[in-house]
C-alpha cells in the first residue's frame, strides 16, 4: 500500500509568533521547521511499514506552502519518507482551512494513496480540523486524535480519547487518520538520512497540474474572513516567586496557603 | 430561515453532553437576534419526550435521525448536511468536544462552508454571526466573518453557558442515507474507563501533575503533597497517554472538569485543552520551570523553579505545620 503524510511547514517554537497588521495573517519570516505534530505521523507512517502485518510500497510526504516548506519535505524525509510533493502556488496564499483542505485533498488524489497520516494540530493555526475536512473530500472514512493505530486483516484498529473514555474504532482502508502526539516516540534521523533526503525525489506541483479550481482557494476563494484583531481582555497577573532559595520559597508558599485558609 | 442548527451528543444512555446544552441555549440567543429558529440534530433512538426536552435550553425543533449511530462523526455529517439543506439553516453551532470539531469539518468540506474553532464567544454584526477566535495561544483574538451561508462555528469547551427556559420543542423525523464512506468506520467499543473509579471532582483540593515530572514515579510527590493537604491527584493528558497516571484522574478537554478550591499544578505547561478543565479553580497555584509556561498567565501564584526541589520540601513544610 501507499501511504501519504501530510507535513507542514510552521515557525520554530522558539520564535514569538505575530500577526502582519496589514495582511491579518501569520508573519512567517523568522526560523522555521517541520510541524512537530507532524513527525509523530510520519512516525506512525515508518512503523506501520516495518511492522510488516501489511505491505508498504511506498511512504510519501505531501505538503501545500511557499518555496521555504522544501525544507520541511526535507525533513519529512530523512525521517523516513520514500520521496515527497510539494504543492506550491502564488494562488493558494491566504487559504482559510475550507480552501486549504480542498487543495490538500486535490494534490493526495493525484497520488491515490491508501492511508492518509496527519499530525492533530499544526504548531501555528491550531485548527485540528484538516484531517476530516480532507476525508470528506476524498471521501474516505477518518478519525483524527488517533493515539494508537493496530492493522489486522488489512483494517485499521484506532484508539482514541473522545468525550466519554477510550474508543476503539475499526476503520477500513483506504482512510484519512489525523494522531496525536502520544502514538509515538519520533525517532531521530540519522546522519546519513539527513545527507540523503536532498537527493530523494521531489515533485513540484502548481494548482492546475492537479485540477484545483482557483477560485476555491487563496484569499478571495476563502470563506472566512478576519474583521479584526484584538488582545484579549486584561486579566489581572498573579504573584510571581522565583525560586532561588527554596527553603524560602517554600515558606512563602505555606504563607500564601495559609493566607487563603487552604491548609 | 435564518436558522441555526447545532448537535445534541449523548453518552449510550442517552443522556446529553452539557456542552451540547449550552450551544443550544447559544444559538438560541443568537438566533432570536438574527431572526431565526434554534434547531438540533439528534442521531439514534432518543425518546420523543428526551428530544422535546431540548426545548427546556431553547431548542424550537429537534431533529431526529433514529438510523443514523451515535459516536462517530462522518454518519453525523451526513445528516446534518442534509438538514441544513433541506431547511436552509444558516449557521451550525458546536460546543467544545472532539466530535463537534470533526463534524463540523465534514460539513466544512461537504458544503463548501467557512469553519472558525476554539470559538469563545459569538456576537451578531449587520444580522450576520461574528466568532471570535483566540489565536496564538490567546495573545490575540481574531473576528471572523463569514463569506457566504451557511457558517460553521465550533466552540472552545464550556465556551457556551446553559440557559433553561423551560420550553418543549417540536420533534420531526429524518431519514438520512449515509454516504459509503461513513458506514466504513464502526466503532468496536466506546467509552471504555481505564484506571480506578477516582472521584476527583469533589476534592476541595487537586494537586495535578504534568510531563514535568519526568516518569510515571514522579507522581509519589504528588501523592504525598496530596495526603498532606489532604487533597487529590489529577493528571493532563500527556501523562494519562503517556501510561504513567489514570484516565480518571485526568483534567481538561477530553477528561474532567473540576472546580476546587485550590488547584496545585506541577509541572504542567497550561495547554488551553488542560486550562479549559481546571480555570474555574478558586485558586490557582503553579509551579514550573519555565517562566514563559502558559500556566503563569493563569495562575495566582507563580512558582518558578523545578518541582523535584520545591514539592518534596513543600510537603514537609506542610505536615510540619499541621502537626505543629
Ligand atoms: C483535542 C485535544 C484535546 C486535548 N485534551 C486534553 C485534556 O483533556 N487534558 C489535558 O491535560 N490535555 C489535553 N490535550 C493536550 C494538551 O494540548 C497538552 O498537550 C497537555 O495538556 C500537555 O500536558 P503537560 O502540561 O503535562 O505537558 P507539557 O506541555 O509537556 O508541559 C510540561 C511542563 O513541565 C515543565 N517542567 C519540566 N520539567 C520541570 C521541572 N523539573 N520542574 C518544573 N517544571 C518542569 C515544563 O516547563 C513544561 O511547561 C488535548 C489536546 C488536544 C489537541
Amino acid at each position: 500500500m501507499k501511504i501519504c503524510v501530510l507535513v507542514k511547514e510552521v515557525p520554530d517554537a522558539a520564535v514569538q509568533k505575530r500577526i502582519d497588521s496589514n495582511t491579518m495573517r501569520l508573519d512567517r519570516s523568522g526560523e522555521k521547521n517541520l510541524n512537530p505534530f507532524d513527525t509523530h505521523a510520519i512516525e506512525a507512517a515508518m512503523q506501520i511499514k516495518e511492522g510488516g502485518a501489511i505491505p508498504v510500497e511506498e511512504v510519501v510526504a505531501v505538503t501545500m506552502g511557499p518555496d521555504s516548506a522544501v525544507r520541511a519535505l526535507h525533513k519529512a524525509v530523512a525521517l523516513g519518507a520514500d520521496r515527497s510533493v510539494h504543492l506550491s502556488d502564488d494562488a493558494l496564499a491566504g487559504s482559510d482551512v475550507c480552501a486549504t483542505g480542498y487543495s490538500l485533498a486535490k494534490v493526495l488524489e493525484s497520488e491515490s494513496p491508501d492511508l492518509v497520516l496527519l499530525g492533530q494540530q499544526s504548531d501555528d493555526g491550531e485548527c485540528y480540523t484538516i484531517g476530516a475536512v480532507v476525508a470528506d473530500h476524498l471521501q474516505m472514512p477518518s478519525l483524527t486524535q488517533v493515539i494508537k493505530i493496530d492493522v489486522t486483516d488489512g483494517k485499521l484498529r484506532c484508539e482514541r480519547q473522545a468525550e466519554y473514555g477510550y474508543d476503539t474504532v475499526e476503520v477500513e482502508l483506504p482512510a484519512v487518520i489525523s494522531v496525536g502526539d502520544a502514538i509515538n516516540e519520533p525517532r531521530y534521523p540519522s546522519l546519513k538520512a539527513i545527507m540523503g533526503a536532498k537527493k530523494k525525489p521531489l515533485d513540484g506541483k502548481a494548482t492546475a497540474d492537479v485540477g484545483i479550481d482557483g477560485g476555491q482557494v487563496g484569499e478571495a476563494g476563502s470563506k472566512t474572513s478576519v474583521l479584526a484583531l484584538n488582545p484579549p481582555p486584561a486579566k489581572e497577573a498573579g504573584e510571581i516567586i522565583e525560586d532561588e532559595d527554596t527553603n524560602e520559597t517554600v515558606e512563602k508558599i505555606v504563607a500564601w496557603l495559609d493566607e487563603r485558609k487552604l491548609i | 430561515m435564518a436558522g441555526i442548527l447545532t448537535y445534541a451528543l449523548h453518552d449510550d444512555e442517552g443522556n446529553f453532553n452539557k456542552n451540547s446544552l449550552g450551544a443550544i441555549s447559544e444559538s438560541k440567543k443568537l438566533a432570536d437576534q438574527i431572526g431565526g429558529n434554534a434547531g438540533v440534530m439528534v442521531v439514534g433512538d432518543i425518546s420523543d419526550e428526551a428530544c422535546a426536552s431540548l426545548g427546556n435550553w431553547g431548542a424550537a425543533k429537534v431533529y431526529r435521525a433514529k438510523d443514523v449511530p451515535e459516536g462517530l462523526a462522518q454518519p453525523i455529517v451526513d445528516a446534518m448536511a442534509k438538514v441544513i439543506q433541506d431547511e436552509g439553516f444558516s449557521y451550525a453551532l458546536f460546543g467544545g468536544g472532539l466530535l463537534g470539531f470533526e463534524i463540523g469539518a465534514g460539513l466544512t468540506a461537504r458544503l463548501g462552508a467557512g469553519v472558525t474553532m476554539e470559538v469563545t464567544q459569538v456576537k451578531v454584526q449587520d444580522g450576520k454571526l461574528v466568532a471570535e477566535r483566540p489565536i496564538l495561544q490567546d495573545s490575540q483574538i481574531a473576528d471572523v466573518g463569514y463569506v457566504s451561508e451557511p457558517g460553521i462555528i465550533i466552540g472552545r469547551l464550556n465556551a457556551f453557558d446553559t440557559v433553561e427556559s423551560g420550553g418543549t420543542a417540536e420533534v420531526v423525523d429524518v431519514q438520512v442515507e449515509l454516504s459509503s464512506w461513513s458506514t466504513k468506520a464502526t466503532m468496536v467499543q466506546r467509552g471504555e474507563q481505564r484506571g480506578a473509579d477516582v472521584n476527583i471532582e469533589d476534592a476541595d483540593i487537586l494537586v495535578g501533575g504534568g510531563r514535568g515530572l519526568g516518569a510515571a514515579e514522579g507522581f509519589k510527590q504528588c501523592e504525598e503533597l496530596a495526603e498532606a493537604m489532604g487533597g487529590a491527584v489529577a493528571a493532563t493528558r500527556a501523562v494519562v497517554d503517556a501510561g504513567w497516571y489514570p484516565y480518571s484522574t485526568q483534567i481538561g478537554q477530553t477528561g474532567k472538569t473540576v472546580a476546587p478550591k485550590l488547584y496545585l499544578a506541577a509541572g504542567i505547561s497550561g495547554a488551553i485543552q488542560h486550562k479549559v478543565g481546571m480555570q474555574s479553580s478558586e485558586n490557582i497555584l503553579a509551579i514550573n520551570k519555565d517562566q514563559n509556561a502558559p500556566i503563569f498567565e493563569f495562575s495566582d501564584l507563580g512558582v518558578v523553579g523545578d518541582l523535584h526541589k520545591i514539592v518534596p520540601k513543600l510537603t514537609e513544610a506542610i505536615k510540619a505545620k499541621k502537626g505543629g
